[in-house]
């Protein structure tokens, strides 16, 4: 009903073309299901609004708020000094929202008897340092280690509160998304990956982190240790009561709660 | 109904300048078009040159092409190629292992045994193949082929070596044997012929099926670890560039003729003498030219090879172990550039078009090589 609503609403607004509004999303691939609920969630109660989200990664996300392709940069890290440089200097701010927090869990293959790693292990793991499953008591077993592409937000995370400059072993393999990961991980019994909070279901197994188990209460608590916020970056703050504005206020209201969960992250709020 | 039929054979003065007036658009517009295409290539070279040219002013030559290490988000940046061309090259070369005897083989059955009809259906199925879109491929290599590698890898390697080497060594040894044969025969006289060609047909056939047995019991025991390695993706791209390399074949085969085909039975050579001594040295230059074409399929291809080939910037220990995961060149372009800022400046996106450029300058040469070849053949068939 409410679509139907809403599509009459736009047939009637056609004629007054100058009320449309378009919101233009680009960035993260991890931030853009909320976007796009959120885009969903804007245009049914807003029809004369038009948003359209593209998921190309967080850097093109900053490069688009930079080149103004973009009103909106998914970001699922924070910007660099680099690209905040570069946006002072073409006169653009940035300003953050964040929208949501997104915990790391680490996934092995759910008949691998291994429960829990400290950060330390994992980094070691990483570094080629632990080569076999036997060494943090799993079987005997080659570990076959899987990350995201050194061009995602997710990996820059884990480069960053997991790997603290060490350097990722050579045979690493990457892949290119989240979901990419876990059919790796659920498919390979030797695997070990990352992705985000969102893509672990039953397929397979998210390890203890130094005896935190990741989910939403451990990863607002900040317990969990592989976390991080997810941004939505506008250049400046929206004007208030602006479309732009109500968007990124909209994980701070309960609807806006509701549909972080259910993508599978931890929302800001606790209504 | 029968109107005005009386009208003049001689075109009005009007309607001759409209139609050269439309003849001049017309040509007009082909002619752009086709020189829109060649310009395309000229633009292509000189925008990844000039965007290439910076990395090597930033970096030098040495690192990109001496060293194995590649970590372009590490501080500092380390962008040493070296792996990342070694990838591209096993899985090219693991590609023709696939693709070449397969599709020369197919080739030569479509041109010469089938019949013409069941040809007529069998050539354009091969050639649907060449539509599939490759990140169907990548799907099918990442979530089926990659886990069942993994879970009976060995199994695989057996039976692919059946495969491949069994009917390999089952021609070997009726060719060998018949050679063997034919030097003896002056020697050995009466019942002892057959004595002694039952003897080296056994020996020869007991041996190599003792030899694939063993190898296949070998093979059988190795355990693939991950199955997103280069064999995967070889054996993908392989069938990607099989439909380019039977067509092409087939056509180059065609291309030699009745005439040489009867020509060769007339002196009495069977169907088999007529195809390896007449029929296929004729047609070895498109033949080439086929194989290079369908190697260019399989350098080029990104998707899969982004999919399936694990993305590992490293070397394989020893550099032909094909069950290690790769990284290619066109997987480290589609995959890197997310992060690569130009705004930025940084070598980090330069680098990606170094390595494009290499790639462009490989397949022109490849290009080059397979137009001089197929010129070549065309006159030698007098055509």
């Amino acid at each position: 009903m409410k679509r139907i609503i809403a599509l009459v609403a736009t047939t009637a607004l056609v004629g007054v073309a100058s009320a449309q509004t378009k919101i233009v999303i680009d960035g993260s691939t991890t931030v853009g299901p909320i976007a796009k609920a959120f885009a969903e969630y804007t245009m049914a109660a807003h029809p004369e609004v038009n948003i359209s989200v593209s998921e190309s990664g967080s850097g093109n996300g900053a490069k688009g708020l930079l080149n103004g392709t973009c009103d909106i940069a998914d970001m699922s890290r924070s910007m660099k000094d680099t690209e905040f440089k570069a946006c002072a200097d073409k006169g653009i701010q940035p300003v953050a929202h964040v929208v949501a927090l997104d915990g790391l869990p680490i996934l092995v293959h759910p008949s691998n008897p291994v429960k829990d790693l400290t950060v330390e292990q994992v980094r070691k793991i990483y570094l080629g340092e632990i080569t076999n499953w036997k060494e943090v008591g799993g079987p005997d077993q080659k570990i076959v280690t899987i990350s995201r592409d050194t061009s995602s937000g997710t990996y820059e995370t884990f480069e960053e509160k997991v790997m603290e400059k060490g350097k990722i072993r050579e045979d690493c393999e990457y892949v290119g998304s989240n979901g990419a990961i876990r059919s790796r991980v659920q498919t390979t019994p030797a695997a070990i990956g990352y992705a985000g909070l969102g893509f672990v279901d039953k397929t397979v197994k998210a390890l203890k982190v130094n005896g935190i188990s990741p989910s939403a209460e451990t990863v607002q608590s900040g317990q969990y240790p592989i976390a991080r916020p997810l941004f939505m970056y506008t250049n400046g703050y929206p004007a208030l009561g602006s479309p732009l504005y109500q968007f990124v206020t909209i994980h701070l209201s309960e609807d806006g709660q509701e549909m972080v969960e259910d993508i599978g992250f931890v929302p800001v709020t606790a209504y | 109904m029968t109107g005005n039929t009386s009208k003049s054979l001689v075109m009005s003065d009007a309607a001759s300048i409209r139609q050269r007036i439309g003849s001049w658009i017309g040509q007009g517009f082909l002619l752009l078009a086709t020189s829109l295409s060649a310009f395309a290539v000229f633009f292509i070279f000189y925008f990844i040159l000039k965007d290439a040219i910076p990395f090597f002013q930033l970096e030098g030559f040495k690192e990109f092409f001496a060293s194995k290490r590649w970590y372009p988000s590490g501080h500092p940046a380390e962008f040493g190629a070296l792996s990342i061309f070694v990838g591209t090259g096993l899985v090219t070369l693991g590609a023709i292992v696939v693709a070449v005897p397969l599709g020369i083989s197919a080739a030569v059955c479509l041109s010469d045994l089938l019949p013409f009809g069941i040809r007529q259906i069998v050539k354009p199925v091969i050639e649907i193949l060449a539509a599939i879109p490759s990140v169907a491929f990548g799907f099918f290599a990442l979530v089926v082929f990659a886990p069942l590698l993994q879970r009976s890898g060995g199994a695989i390697l057996a039976t692919g070596a059946w495969l491949v080497l069994g009917p390999i060594l089952a021609l070997l040894v009726v060719v060998g044997g018949d050679l063997l044969l034919e030097k003896m025969r002056n020697r050995i006289q009466g019942k002892k012929r057959y004595l002694a060609s039952v003897s080296v047909f056994g020996v020869l056939g007991l041996g190599s099926i003792l030899f694939l047995v063993f190898l296949s019991r070998r093979l059988g025991g190795i355990e693939i670890n991950s199955g997103t390695n280069a064999l995967n993706v070889s054996i993908i791209l392989g069938i990607m560039a099989l439909p380019t390399i039977v067509s092409v074949s087939e056509d180059a085969l065609q291309a030699a003729g009745r005439e040489l085909r009867e020509g060769s039975y007339a002196l009495g050579s069977t169907r088999a003498e007529t195809i390896l001594k007449a029929v296929i040295p004729a047609s070895v230059s498109g033949i080439l030219a086929a194989v290079i074409l369908g190697v260019m399929r399989a350098i080029g291809e990104t998707m899969v090879v982004w999919m399936a080939s694990g993305n590992a910037a490293r070397i394989p220990d020893p550099w032909y172990n094909v069950l290690q995961p790769i990284r290619t060149l066109t997987a480290t372009i589609a995959g890197d550039m997310g992060e690569a800022d130009h705004v930025t400046g940084s070598a980090r996106y330069h680098v990606l078009f170094a390595m494009a450029f290499c790639l462009l300058a490989f397949s022109f040469l490849m290009n080059l090589a397979s137009e001089l070849i197929v010129k070549r053949s065309r006159k030698k068939l007098g055509k």
